[in-house]
């Protein structure tokens, strides 16, 4: 009984999430009269599939925007944004899980904090100050600028995870890493940062999340020529755009994340940990 | 390679005194075993000499060069814990080798001095697995095999047996004695809860208590003429009995009760307060007279019995050989022979001890 209750109340849950996801994949592939007279739901026998939406989106003679160079763009400051941010991110959170920092009453948790803190502010907060910044460094609607403003967004969440899993992982390694021949430095290299592939993976996907879904950055520093994905579907204004080429856009951005997902769930098992100390 | 230790002192916060002014010279060559209970300071001892605990004032030094600016990567110390630690994402194979190569050997070199290490703890088989993968005692001999193949100046083992079942430590402690007398350069320290295995390894032995060494001697000194209460708990197993007596008018009494004629080489103390202490050995069941008490606990490992006797003047623990059918609650009589008996001061100091050379 109670597994019927389960699984009935999963059924209804999974479809309650996937519908809208469904919703958008099944609008991109539908031809016009398919969309405007009315709510149609089986391909082939109600609506014959097209691809009218896809090639709107896609360089080609029935292009109506391309959406290749904003992904390319997005794909760009997604990955230098991610990158820095888990170097340096890690290398913050290995310091600040194996050696004491103090200052008077400021100890490692106030430095933890300061960085978590940077995530409090609502982003408009910071768009003048970031744009003002931008400018008179001349890094405004440049892949560079973007990249740092959405490090300082990323590297807190990268620090904030990593402390934790740093913490969990034996000091007596570093310890043991040291005592034969390792100066710290090589000590995290060499034996702490092999090990730390599931929190890095973790941290690294929310790095990706974040980056690639970043909207409000994007749209406030940059202009034409670094124009990223989200900008550009939001772009395609509702009142113009017919609503297959909106879906086939919105599917379009997804599809990298849900691929990545795919590929990263194999490095997300905790096993590997085994045999370090008993 | 003589390792000094000069009034080194440690202090915590957290725990108070860890070491108190200790000072030893080790030297080279020789096998040292540090012997303690759990919370005796043999553990921060190897830390503090390895780099990892930092030490509050004294010196130590390696001949004659202070260690003190020395980082812990360039002290080249090898140390095997107690809880084995391997590097889970390296090969039994990698994890022999890294030290090797962080050493500065090639990279041939390296893998054969790691390979005779490894088929030397028996491990050959096992190259390329991950240490997830060995049984535990298998893990412990790889951490062995990377610490013994270093062939470091300092070797300090901290209770490397503790987390091993009983056969595997009876055939590793034969093998210790043979791989650490064979390094002849190096100052080996090995530290043990367990009094067996300090007599086994026919070391130097190193009482600690309380932060500092209560004691220093060979294994049969230590052990016959054990300067002090607390050295005789720890290096007796199962631990010495220490019961107050009073000597009068030829005789020596146990608490207010039992006496018997004072042995001949306790006949030159003064009359007044003692402690004696006897092995529990050495006890033996009264046919008649002796010391009556109550049995509060027995312990039959097979080979053995050890009862534990609730006297008037304290507890005392009796070994007898064989299964042996007492209870728990039975009362019984006990003889502590005159000729076996450890007289210490009150304040715990050793007056005369059985072996000690006659009159």
């Amino acid at each position: 009984m109670y597994k019927v209750l389960k699984a009935t109340f999963i059924t209804i849950w999974s479809l309650f999430v996937l519908f809208p996801i469904m919703w958008a994949i099944t609008t991109s592939f539908k031809p016009e009269s398919a969309v405007v007279n009315g709510a149609t739901f089986i391909p082939f026998l109600e609506y014959q599939p097209s691809l009218i939406g896809w090639k709107a989106i896609l360089p080609g003679p029935d292009s109506l925007t391309n959406l290749l160079t904003p992904t390319l763009n997005s794909f760009i400051v997604t990955a230098g944004a991610t990158a820095i941010s888990l170097i340096f991110g890690s290398l913050a959170a290995y310091g600040l899980s194996r050696f004491t920092y103090g200052w008077k009453n400021y100890s490692n948790a106030d430095i933890i904090f300061f960085f978590v803190s940077q995530r409090i502010m609502p982003p408009v907060v910071l768009a003048i100050p970031f744009f003002l910044l931008l400018k008179e460094l001349k890094l405004l609607d440049t892949h560079l600028g973007l990249i740092l403003v959405l490090t300082s967004g990323l590297m807190p969440i990268v620090v904030w995870l990593m402390v934790d899993f740093f913490n969990a992982l034996p000091r007596e390694i570093d310890e043991m890493a040291m005592l034969e021949g390792c100066n710290p430095i090589q000590a995290f290299f060499r034996t702490i940062l092999p090990l730390s592939k599931p929190g890095l993976t973790v941290a690294g996907m929310f790095c990706v999340i974040f980056g690639w879904n970043d909207i409000f950055f994007a749209l406030t520093l940059t202009a034409t020529k670094v124009l990223t994905l989200p900008v550009a579907v939001i772009a395609l204004n509702g009142t113009v755009t017919p609503y297959w080429i909106l879906a086939a856009s919105t599917v379009f951005s997804i599809i990298p994340l849900v691929g990545l997902a795919f590929v990263i769930e194999r490095f997300l098992s905790r096993g590997n940990l085994g045999g370090a100390v008993r | 390679m003589t390792l000094t230790l000069k009034n080194v002192s440690v202090t915590t916060e957290k725990d108070g005194v860890i070491l108190d002014n200790i000072s030893f010279e080790f030297k080279p060559g020789r096998i040292y075993i540090l012997i303690g209970r759990t919370t005796s300071g043999k553990t921060s001892l190897m830390r503090a000499i390895a780099g990892l605990l930092p030490i509050d004032s004294g010196q130590i030094t390696m001949n004659g060069e202070d260690f003190e600016d020395k980082p812990i990567w360039e002290r080249d110390v090898a140390v095997v814990y107690q809880q084995f630690i391997n590097y889970p994402n390296k090969s039994v194979l990698q994890n022999v080798e890294f030290p090797l190569l962080r050493k500065g050997l090639k990279k041939s070199e390296a893998r054969e001095v790691a390979l005779a290490s490894i088929n030397k703890v028996g491990l050959g088989d096992y190259l390329d697995r991950k240490p997830a993968q060995l049984s535990g005692g298998q893990q412990q001999r790889v951490a062995l095999a990377r610490s013994l193949s270093r062939q470091s100046h300092i070797m300090l083992l901290d209770e490397p047996l503790m987390n091993l079942d009983y056969k595997l430590r009876e055939q590793l402690r034969v093998e210790f004695k043979e791989i650490f007398n064979a390094q002849k350069d190096a100052v080996t320290i090995y530290a043990t809860t367990e009094p067996p295995e300090a007599l086994i390894l026919g070391a130097e032995i190193l009482v600690m208590h309380e932060g500092r060494i209560i004691q220093y001697g060979s294994p049969t000194e230590v052990y016959e003429q054990p300067q002090s209460t607390t050295v005789a708990r720890v290096i007796s197993d199962p631990p010495m009995s220490i019961l107050p007596v009073s000597i009068s008018a030829g005789e020596i009494r146990f608490g207010d009760g039992y006496s018997q004629p004072i042995p001949a080489k306790m006949k030159n103390f003064k009359e007044g307060h003692y402690q004696v202490g006897i092995r529990a050995n050495d006890i033996v069941i009264a046919k008649s007279g002796g010391e009556k008490g109550t049995i509060s606990l027995v312990e039959v490992s097979g080979s053995e019995t050890l009862v534990y006797v609730d006297t008037p003047a304290g507890e005392v623990v009796l070994q007898m050989e064989g299964i042996h059918d007492v209870k728990v609650g039975e009362s019984i009589s006990i003889e502590l022979p005159g000729n076996r008996l450890f007289l210490f001061e009150t304040n715990g100091a050793l007056c005369v001890s059985p072996d000690s050379a006659g009159e």
